[in-house]
């Protein structure tokens, strides 16, 4: 049991109205339940009202939503402060962070990242940092206990953090370009890291043909996440932009390519000295998809690509490489195998290609000039990124 | 270990397709209209032969609880609802299935509802799993636009299914709050009986199961209950998600057969115990509401639900909370209390006030600054929460507290002894309590 009171009175708004969408939307949910039972629907309409009202619920959102579903409005506004996911005073404009301080986080460390929101937030949960645009509040359970300690900001979890690693979450969220959500550590969802002890027989899903991912290949092709095109977020202003961003599993950057590294490393000190190039890049990856020929016989200019000089170019040709696109549909096991196979590890995603590539397949003219724009190549591509 | 081909969680960690195309090459609605069409009878008795009992802590037998539906209908529709408001500390298991392999649940939710003759499902996830809930509000709309649910089906089974969600109660994971908050209400729960099979949703027959329980019916029916049953021991059969947290190397979700001993468990899977075996301290099997199982019996401990009634615990919902020597195990349990305090309803008296007082108390224990009779007076508290509540969140508080007791009541004493001792050597007087 807690003890919640609605806001201030100089805090709350005038009013509160759904936006045309959300109406609609809201006639949706209440077509979920029997005539009559329009109730039903108090929790979810309570929650788009929050998200609409900027990541908390102000008593003109309870009334509007009391009317609508033609509730008295005690009824609402008791289930408002029994359920305390619904924040009934302002939030930080950027990112509320709801840090679960329950015993399995607690074990792995919960403590340091409520130290981190007390030092860089505020001293006090639910206050607002100074130029407000950040909250936190430590929460029970959140449900993702294997990859202790966590975070949920906006709709997504950040997970098995550090205090630098969180301290990095803050960055992204304050400088408008949050990580990837899921694990900032290099990890597949809940598996154990270092690689799932199960299902690993590839067998169960062959006669899906292909569809035998690894654990290299779903950092650039994760299952894709559903549009979010009609849901407005307390975060909108601070998401990341471009599908692909929202589409790449969440995995530190850094900590990947670390590890990856390391894993190419091991796995070439497996192989004789007498290895061919073609033997080791066969043993940490995937060979590209070849064409026999350029199509319609004209090549791209892959030279447009930083990083990208005549010699590349005629090896990725010769490797049937000779389209922006093809780049652009690199896996890690595609990457990495290129990677070994010209000797110069950790240049792909340093200098971005398979993100530039996409840019380029996409039709701009002008050759990428980056670093300016790495921010939408890195992250495709995997690469680390080094904050300041 | 339990063979990959014999998991029925193919997609557990997200490596593959969630949608339905890739659900369907995993085998997912894969001549659906057959099974429906053995008959209601004969699910439920399918059910009833695997051994299946409910994963979402309690281990009912799930083919008996839908047999307590009404065979003929008086006129009042009947309602599946789908608990997936998984808040059990430690427990995260729901979520992988809801995010990776939403249609094992839509498909087992056409099943379970076709075999207690329900026509409408509710799935109720979490407020907190928004991505998760995405996915499945994905993975129903294309059942939907496949014409898997709706009217006019290709099974010839009408069935709506519904994803509602919640807004962070941990009391709406009990059956019965779940329904009033799924009616619009505070997520109380009700007194009971009557039970949700004669009076539920909205006064009409219901039946509420965990996500997982409903996600394996679709493999159970497909493969049969004879190899359902083979896995594991009698009366705990089957396969079950394990969620390893706490100390251990690599915490993680995974698929196990049902009694698979701990330390395989832990060894094999999670990497070890943080600092080796010798390094361990105690293990919560089941969630937090379980009482937790000190090292020494943890060693052979089978993990399913006989087993950990063994070593007085519980399976629960199979969430292993690892806790090496280096924990604070009265602060650890204390944080648990607080979470209870935190998401007590309010309603029962011994629940409201009694959380309070036991996480006070064990706060204060956690310190040392306590009196030794305090101890028993502790554990006389949760005797009289356990039992005395609408629900069983006392009891589930109640355990947790009582495990600490029972197995480490000697850690209690000497921090007592010690605050004490070191009281005396400052002479500060102090006003009589």
């Amino acid at each position: 049991m807690s003890v919640r009171r609605l806001a201030a009175p100089e805090l709350q708004p005038k009013g509160f109205s759904f936006t045309p969408d959300n109406l609609a939307w809201a006639q949706r949910q209440i077509a979920k339940y029997p005539p009559g039972r329009q109730q039903s629907a108090v929790i979810p309409l309570l929650w788009r009202a929050q998200e609409q009202a900027g990541g908390w619920l102000p008593q003109a959102a309870i009334e509007y939503v009391a009317a609508l579903l033609g509730m008295a409005n005690i009824r609402v506004l008791e289930v408002a402060t029994f359920y305390t996911m619904f924040l009934l005073a302002p939030v930080g404009r950027k990112a509320h962070v709801q840090v679960c301080g329950t015993t399995p986080c607690m074990l792995r460390g919960a403590g340091a990242i409520i130290d981190v929101c007390r030092a860089r937030i505020h001293a006090q949960p639910f206050d607002r940092s100074a130029d407000g645009d950040f909250s936190w509040e430590e929460v029970e359970c959140l449900g993702a206990c294997v990859n202790a300690p966590m975070v949920l900001i906006g709709r997504d979890t950040y997970e098995d953090l550090t205090a630098q690693s969180f301290a990095r979450v803050l960055d992204g969220f304050a400088s408008g370009h949050p990580p990837a959500p899921g694990p900032q550590i290099a990890r597949q969802y809940s598996a154990p890291a270092g690689g799932p002890t199960t299902l690993t027989d590839a067998s169960l899903y062959a006669p899906s043909g292909g569809d035998a991912a690894t654990v290299a290949d779903i950092v650039e092709r994760p299952a894709a996440a559903p549009g979010r095109a009609d849901a407005p977020s307390i975060v909108a202003a601070a998401q990341p932009t471009g599908e692909d961003v929202q589409r790449m599993a969440a995995v530190d950057a850094e900590a990947l390519a670390r590890t990856e590294e390391a894993d190419i490393a091991a796995k070439i000190a497996l192989l004789p000295k007498s290895a061919t190039p073609e033997q080791k890049a066969d043993a940490v990856g995937a060979r590209p998809q070849a064409l026999v020929a350029a199509r319609a016989g004209a090549a791209d200019d892959l030279k447009r690509i930083r990083g990208v000089g005549p010699v590349n170019e005629s090896k990725l040709n010769a490797l049937g490489v000779y389209h922006f696109d093809q780049i652009a549909g690199w896996g890690r096991a595609e990457i990495r195998w290129v990677e070994t196979y010209l000797a110069f590890p950790g240049r792909i995603d340093r200098e971005g290609w398979v993100g530039q590539s996409k840019l380029l397949a996409a039709g701009p003219a002008e050759r990428t000039s980056r670093p300016a724009g790495r921010d939408e190549a890195a992250p495709g591509a995997g690469a680390p990124q080094k904050k300041a | 270990m339990l063979a990959d081909k014999d998991r029925i969680f193919r997609n557990l960690y997200g490596l593959h397709d969630w949608g339905i195309a890739g659900a369907r090459r995993r085998g997912s609605w894969d001549a659906t209209a057959a099974i429906l069409a053995k008959g209601r009878d004969a699910i439920i008795n399918e059910i009833k032969a695997s051994g299946l009992r409910g994963r979402g802590g309690a281990g009912f037998p799930s083919g008996l609880k839908w047999s307590f539906m009404p065979k003929q209908s008086d006129g009042r529709p009947q309602y599946l609802v789908v608990n997936a408001d998984e808040s059990e500390p430690g427990t995260c298991k729901d979520r992988e299935i809801m995010r990776h392999d939403p249609h094992l649940l839509v498909e087992g939710c056409l099943i379970a509802g076709f075999a207690m003759g329900a026509q409408v499902g509710y799935i109720y996830v979490r407020g907190e799993f928004i991505r998760e809930r995405e996915h499945l509000e994905a993975a129903v709309e294309e059942a939907y636009a496949q014409r898997l649910l709706g009217t006019n089906t290709v099974h010839g089974y009408d069935f709506d299914l519904h994803v509602h969600h919640g807004a962070g109660a941990y009391i709406c994971g009990e059956e019965t709050a779940l329904l009033e908050s799924l009616e619009g209400k505070k997520g109380q729960p009700r007194l009971k009986p009557p039970f949700p099979a004669n009076v539920g949703l909205y006064g009409c027959p219901t039946t509420v199961n965990n996500v997982e329980t409903i996600a394996v019916v679709p493999d159970i029916m497909r493969r049969g209950a004879a190899w359902f049953s083979s896995l594991g021991r009698p009366n705990n059969t089957g396969t079950k998600l394990y969620c390893i947290s706490g100390h251990v190397e690599n915490p993680c979700t995974v698929e196990e057969v049902m009694g698979v001993p701990l330390r395989e468990l832990i060894d094999r899977h999670a990497g070890g115990v943080r600092g080796g075996w010798n390094n361990l301290l105690a293990v919560i099997p089941g969630g937090s509401s379980m009482p937790l199982v000190p090292a020494a019996q943890c060693e052979t401990l089978p993990m399913d639900f006989d087993g950990c009634l063994s070593v007085k615990s519980s399976l629960g919902t199979a969430a292993v909370i690892v806790m090496d020597k280096s924990t604070d195990i009265i602060r650890a349990m204390a944080r648990i209390s607080y979470f209870y305090k935190h998401e007590s309803c309010g309603q029962c008296t011994p629940c409201r006030e009694g959380m309070g007082w036991m996480w006070r108390v064990l706060t204060r224990m956690a310190e040392g600054r306590a009196q030794r009779r305090e101890i028993d007076m502790l554990f006389e508290v949760t005797r009289q929460i356990e039992g005395h509540t609408i629900c069983a969140f006392g009891d589930g508080a109640a355990w947790p507290v009582q495990g600490l007791l029972r197995h480490f009541r000697g850690e209690i004493e000497r921090r007592i002894d010690e605050y004490t001792a070191r009281a005396q050597s400052r002479p500060v007087s102090e006003a009589a309590e």
